[in-house]
């Protein structure tokens, strides 16, 4: 109770950007995400954590309607964006995901050149009015993405040539370009080395400035060094959510205990 | 784990010094599966020579007796127009000299063939005029008489004229006539082949390269020589044209619509399940289809590139949407998932990214619908395609509605004709098929390898 009104308070110094109430995903038969209720903070990092199979990637794609994709996905519940349920019949799941990038666990460039696949959503979003502008976001996106400095003097060669740290900071910072409000990231060091990892996480650190970033994550430090709140799922419920600070050093359930010091997973 | 016990030393296997076996013997097992494996790549390069040879005696043998039909034999002659047997009115009407049939041209030619012979000075060591004659096509006055046609101020002068020698006298010099032959021939004597050897000496008979065979129309059973693929290679472009124009634009659109768009439902397994079952019905059913619906119902000319190109199309849509479907499967869902996630749309997903990494695949599927389509015989055969047909059709699109002959359809038609030289012309127009469809399969190869992106 007591970290309740913690949170409770948190909440009212930061705005939310997502609200959800007792959300259920449905594969087919399957019940994947059971009574979720999170309310994910703007300017904030915040990580799912829990063991393969527990729901955080699916809970993460029913944040940006990624999940209308797959057949026989079912989604229920109350999921608001700055008080706007995205799963209105009117809301348009492209306009949604314009304002709720996502960052996928492989780094999936287009294969175009480095510029095109930054260029690509400001064009079809048409958020350039020339080519001026557009050059302005590209250079801009590819800032934010950290790699600026090392592909400024090749923009035109592939994307797909870059190694794959670079890949995914080109794919971080192609999502950036669109303006969104949330960036949703699907276990995104998952496919790096250590290195480009660090990379990742410093960059991850610097986008909470202007973004509300959600991470999907495995690792347990990775959680610990990039976020201020933790979520953990397991089984598909939302076990424990609150300061990553709390969660890691003092869980309330005993199942989260459990996960964090390696019984469990 | 292992398959035989450590301890058991008396299967005769060789023991290192702590027990285990030796790397150094090959036991049973390892050399039976060396041997399967031995026996299997054994298998498949007899498979692979069998292969092989049957392609090389196929071409051998096409070629052998086809490639002497790109080679014809000719007959250098001076043509005296007589104004008196051509133009008897004398004022160059046209309506008037078109009235005077080949009939009235052989005269002349063999005159001229004469006059050629006796400039010069081989001997005619006793052949009669009339077997000199013979030695001539009989398409020869008609050769005269386009001539003359074609620009009737020219009655009255001599003019050189490069006319076809006989069927025969060609098949001499390319050695499908003997003089053993030729005495048992009643169309031609072994002192006609002889005089033609001397004319040839002479210059005044000659083999050259032949490119009547791709240009001239098809020729009646009598005149193998003047026989050409002309209005077969027309007609075979004309029904290509539409069969690419109504099936890529058709098929992908089916395709990319079944495959991104549609929901997955008993209906769409329906058409699915029959888009297969189509590719594999047999080519005549569709002529049977094309001849009820295309001329029987619509009411389309018989013999017409349109029809035939219908009936192509048909056939061919299924392979393309079989193949389109496949590359679009192909293309990697982190792609779609990419552009999604930066809010394309899903029309924006696929022409942006999804059909320009599965073009390579499309297009390599079109051209070999195409080249399946082109050497296609069966439906062509159904719709009236296989009549003859000398005058050329008229140039597209008018010339979709005219009679035309098809290229497999005049290989099929040729081989059915009495003269042994149209064994020769047979075999030609098979080359030429083949060279169509090495050169399509050429592009699809070159497409690929252009539009080849990696991710």
């Amino acid at each position: 109770m007591k970290d309740n009104i913690e949170g409770r308070k948190l909440v009212d110094q930061m705005d939310v950007k997502f609200e959800t109430r007792d959300v259920q995903v449905f594969y087919g038969e399957t019940h994947a995400i059971k009574d979720v209720s999170v309310d994910i903070l703007d300017k904030t990092v915040t990580s799912f954590i829990g063991p393969s199979g527990c729901g955080k990637s699916t809970f993460l794609r029913a944040l940006n309607r990624m999940n209308d994709t797959i057949p026989g996905c079912r989604v229920e519940g109350s999921l608001t964006l700055d008080g706007e349920d995205i799963y209105d019949p009117k809301v348009d799941p492209v306009q949604l995901r314009a304002k709720v990038g996502m960052v996928f666990q492989k780094p999936n460039p287009f294969p175009k050149s480095i510029y095109d696949n930054i260029a690509y959503g400001p064009r079809i979003h048409g958020l350039a009015r020339n080519k001026a502008e557009l050059d302005e976001i590209v250079e801009m996106s590819l800032r934010r993405g950290a790699l600026w400095d090392e592909v400024k003097d090749r923009l035109q060669e592939p994307g797909t040539g870059l190694s794959g740290g670079q890949q995914q900071r080109l794919c971080i910072a192609r999502s950036v370009a669109t303006a969104p409000e949330v960036l949703l990231m699907d276990e995104p060091c998952s496919a790096l080395d250590p290195i480009a990892t660090a990379q990742v996480e410093e960059l991850i650190d610097e986008l909470k400035q202007n973004f509300s970033v959600v991470i999907v994550t495995h690792s347990m430090q990775q959680a610990a060094r990039v976020s201020q709140k933790t979520a953990f799922f397991h089984l598909g419920y939302l076990v424990e959510y609150g300061d990553t600070d709390t969660i890691f050093t003092n869980p309330t359930d005993p199942r989260t205990e459990s996960y964090i010091t390696g019984r469990i997973g | 784990m292992t398959d035989m016990p450590h301890s058991n030393g008396a299967d005769g296997i060789a023991r290192d010094s702590h027990g285990g076996k030796s790397l150094l013997a090959v036991d049973a097992r390892t050399r039976k599966r060396n041997a399967s494996e031995a026996r299997f790549r054994l298998l498949g390069k007899i498979a692979v020579a069998i292969g092989v040879l049957a392609l090389v005696g196929l071409l051998a043998s096409i070629l052998s007796s086809g490639l002497s039909s790109f080679r014809q034999t000719y007959i250098d002659i001076e043509v005296y127009l007589d104004p008196a047997k051509l133009d008897k009115e004398g004022n160059r009407d046209r309506a008037q000299i078109s009235k005077v049939s080949t009939f009235g041209y052989k005269p002349l030619i063999e005159q001229g063939f004469m006059e050629a012979i006796e400039k010069s000075g081989v001997s005619l060591d006793g052949i009669s005029e009339k077997e000199v004659a013979e030695m001539l096509s009989k398409e020869a006055p008609a050769q005269v008489r386009n001539f003359v046609l074609a620009d009737v101020e020219r009655i009255g002068q001599t003019a050189p004229f490069e006319v076809l020698a006989g069927g025969r006298i060609d098949g001499y010099f390319k050695g499908r006539v003997t003089m053993e032959s030729a005495e048992r021939d009643r169309n031609v004597s072994p002192a006609q082949l002889e005089l033609a050897d001397r004319l040839r000496e002479a210059g005044v008979v000659k083999v050259r390269f032949n490119w009547d065979f791709f240009t001239a129309p098809d020729a009646s059973d009598t005149r193998p020589e003047a026989a050409g693929l002309g209005v077969a290679i027309i007609g075979s472009a004309y029904m290509m044209l539409i069969v690419l124009v109504l099936s890529l634009p058709l098929g992908v659109a089916a395709s990319i619509y079944l495959e991104e768009f549609a929901p997955q439902n008993r209906f769409t397994d329906l058409i699915e399940v029959n888009i297969s079952n189509l590719a594999a019905v047999p080519s005549i059913v569709f002529g049977i289809l094309g001849l009820a619906i295309f001329i029987n119902f619509a009411g389309l000319p018989q013999s017409a590139p349109v029809v035939g190109g219908l009936v192509l199309t048909l056939m061919t849509l299924p392979t393309i949407i079989i193949a389109t479907r496949a590359s679009l499967k192909s293309v990697p869902p982190s792609i779609r998932e990419a552009a999604l996630g930066v809010g394309a749309s899903k029309m924006q997903t696929v022409f942006h990214h999804v059909l320009p990494l599965a073009m390579p695949g499309i297009l390599t599927g079109t051209i070999i619908g195409l080249a399946q389509a082109l050497g296609e015989t069966a439906p062509l055969l159904l719709i009236g395609m296989v009549a003859f047909v000398r005058e050329y059709p008229a140039g597209p699109p008018e010339g979709f509605f005219d009679p035309a002959a098809a290229l497999p359809v005049q290989v099929y038609n040729w081989t059915q004709r009495g003269d042994p030289a149209f064994v020769e012309r047979a075999s030609g127009a098979i080359i030429v098929l083949l060279v169509f469809l090495v050169v399509m399969n050429i592009a699809a190869i070159l497409l690929r390898r252009r539009f080849e992106r990696r991710w």
